[in-house]
């Protein structure tokens, strides 16, 4: 194998370069979509999707209200996901780590625990 | 040799190669993904689905997919101008990205040069991925969002609320897989299942994996996001032409690789279908793990997996969303929690040499917070029977249990309105 320089982030350069072809794929398609497609202007077509009517919550863009038991569920995935994001590391080493491994992460998912108890038996995770 | 050095050898030209490779293998397996999925699902509801272009209806999608670009592209006046440009290609470039760590066969040569059959092969190859499916999840918001119309902000709040609940049940159900690899890259997990096939070591991880892999990309029964009853096509509703095929293609993709990653883990990746087998059945044939072949293992594998979307498609009714929540956050999640400990636990055990009296004492101890955890889960409220239920207004809608009486007989009932006086006694039977 060539050590040369950069050879950290050599393993990154096939995602970037896939990065480069996709975005320019994407936006290549979003471009060119108004110019290959016919114009036929209409009012109508350019109101938002109902059916005949005024759409009954008011422009959204900026300023719609939203129900907030999905701002609720954005907070709680962030405490999982990290949750998550700490159990990988151990997952890779469990095997070393051992019985101090296991009481360890036993103590970090039990405290992590207490708080999804709370929001269960506050109803945080209700839905109606 | 390992797959990252193999793959560190890589000159830029065969990268690109790669790369144009498997955006190709993406984009074609979108397009026959659609025409099986049409097909099938047309075969479960006794039509024969579409037949007519190419040789089987195999040109099908692609003629679709030239017709969209030939549509006209509107833009609604109330959405945001840049974002609502944005938003499609936040959405297929992370689902293109995504796919470039999942392996699709071991060592081969290819134009002379000594390479493996996958694009990147990272150490942190699953956190690509799951990143990946977070980052989508903007492209949706973002649609919604900028529709500036009610339906496609409802059904992308919902859609991004779903893919996040069902990211974390995803995300805990890969762990149990990355502790029995110990590697998180995606080649050595595979390397990992030589012998043994994660999905029977981990059966668990495997069904939490498998339902959580479905809520995750919006498919039926969990596709609440484009539910057409209720929010006419979900986030994508106000788009159009080639914006609106770039969220098509993403959807696919994303399923494709879902699948992808649920071979690559738990079936054994690129391993000839036959390898988990006892007994030396799985060496009948040697030669079956090298070249070219694992292409397609992969493959059928993977189609395996997509077949099994259909299939849930075609067969299961859609979910209500507070029921949807509840199995992510309610049962996936503190199932693959326990799980994850009692895998870890196993594990020690068998390693560590520990006295008996202390693996009894763990088990005790184990048992005991099962069980005061149990206590804290609340009791089922009774359901009264005895009210009379109103829905909204206080008009009472009639008991459960009415019995209403089986209309009579045409004959009878011509009979009775013939000669009235005379049929009564006749139409009195239930």
């Amino acid at each position: 194998m060539a050590w040369k320089e950069g050879i950290v982030l050599q393993p990154y350069l096939p995602l970037l370069l896939m990065f480069v072809l996709a975005a320019g794929f994407a936006v290549f398609s979003v471009t060119a979509a108004p110019y290959i497609g016919p114009r036929r202007y209409n009012r109508a077509k350019l109101d938002a999707y109902e059916c005949g009517i005024e759409p009954s919550p008011q422009p959204v863009v900026g300023g719609g209200r939203m129900p907030v038991a999905y701002y609720l569920t954005a907070m709680l995935f962030i405490l999982f996901d990290i949750e998550m994001v700490f159990l990988y590391p151990f997952a890779v080493k469990a095997d070393d780590l051992g019985l101090f491994g296991l009481v360890e992460i036993v103590l970090f998912i039990v405290s992590v625990g207490f708080a999804y108890a709370y929001v269960w038996r506050r109803g945080g995770l209700d839905w109606n | 040799m390992k797959t990252a050095d193999l793959l560190a050898d890589d000159p830029i030209w065969l990268i690109i190669i790669k790369v144009v490779g498997i955006f190709v293998y993406l984009v074609v397996f979108t397009l026959f993904m659609i025409w099986l999925e049409r097909r099938v699902v047309g075969r479960m509801q006794h039509r024969p689905g579409p037949n007519r272009v190419g040789p089987f209806g195999l040109l099908q999608s692609l003629a679709d997919g030239l017709k969209l670009a030939f549509k006209e592209d509107i833009r609604p006046v109330l959405a945001d101008k840049w974002v609502f440009f944005l938003a499609p290609v936040v959405s297929a470039v992370p689902a293109l990205l995504a796919f470039s760590v999942i392996p699709l066969g071991g060592e081969v040569t290819m134009f002379g040069e000594r390479t493996a059959l996958q694009l990147a092969d990272l150490p942190v190859g699953l956190l690509v991925v799951l990143a990946c499916s977070s980052l989508g999840v903007y492209g949706i918001v973002l649609a919604g969002w900028a529709s500036g119309s009610p339906y496609p902000l409802l059904g992308a709040l919902r859609s991004a609320a779903q893919v996040i609940s069902y990211e974390i049940a995803m995300g805990l159900s890969i762990v149990a897989v990355v502790m029995y690899s110990g590697s998180m890259s995606t080649s050595d997990i595979v390397l990992a299942q030589k012998d043994n096939w994660f999905f029977y070591l981990l059966p668990l991880s495997f069904l939490i994996y498998l339902v959580s892999m479905v809520g995750e990309t919006n498919r039926a029964p969990f596709d609440l996001a484009e539910a057409e009853s209720e929010l006419v096509g979900g986030f994508h509703t106000e788009y159009s032409s080639l914006k609106f095929a770039l969220f098509f293609l993403a959807e696919y993709i994303n399923m494709v690789t879902v699948s992808g990653l649920a071979t690559t883990m738990f079936f054994g990746g690129w391993y000839a279908p036959w390898r988990f087998l006892p007994f030396g059945l799985g060496e009948v044939w040697a030669g079956a793990d090298t070249g070219w072949w694992p292409l397609l293992w992969f493959t059928l594998k993977t189609l395996g997996f997509l077949f099994l979307f259909i299939w849930l498609r075609g067969t299961l009714p859609r979910f209500r969303y507070d029921q949807f929540m509840k199995l992510g956050w309610k049962v996936l999640v503190p199932v693959s929690l326990v799980w994850i400990l009692g895998v870890t636990a196993v594990r020690v055990m068998q390693r560590e040499e520990l006295s008996t009296t202390f693996k009894l004492v763990a088990v005790l101890i184990g048992v005991t917070v099962i069980v005061l955890i149990s206590f804290l889960i609340p009791d089922r409220p009774e359901r009264d029977t005895t009210i009379v239920r109103t829905a909204g207004s206080d008009y009472p809608l009639p008991p459960p249990d009415l019995r209403v009486p089986a209309a009579p007989k045409r004959r009878l009932a011509a009979a009775a309105t013939a000669k009235l006086p005379s049929a009564t006694k006749e139409d009195g039977d239930v």
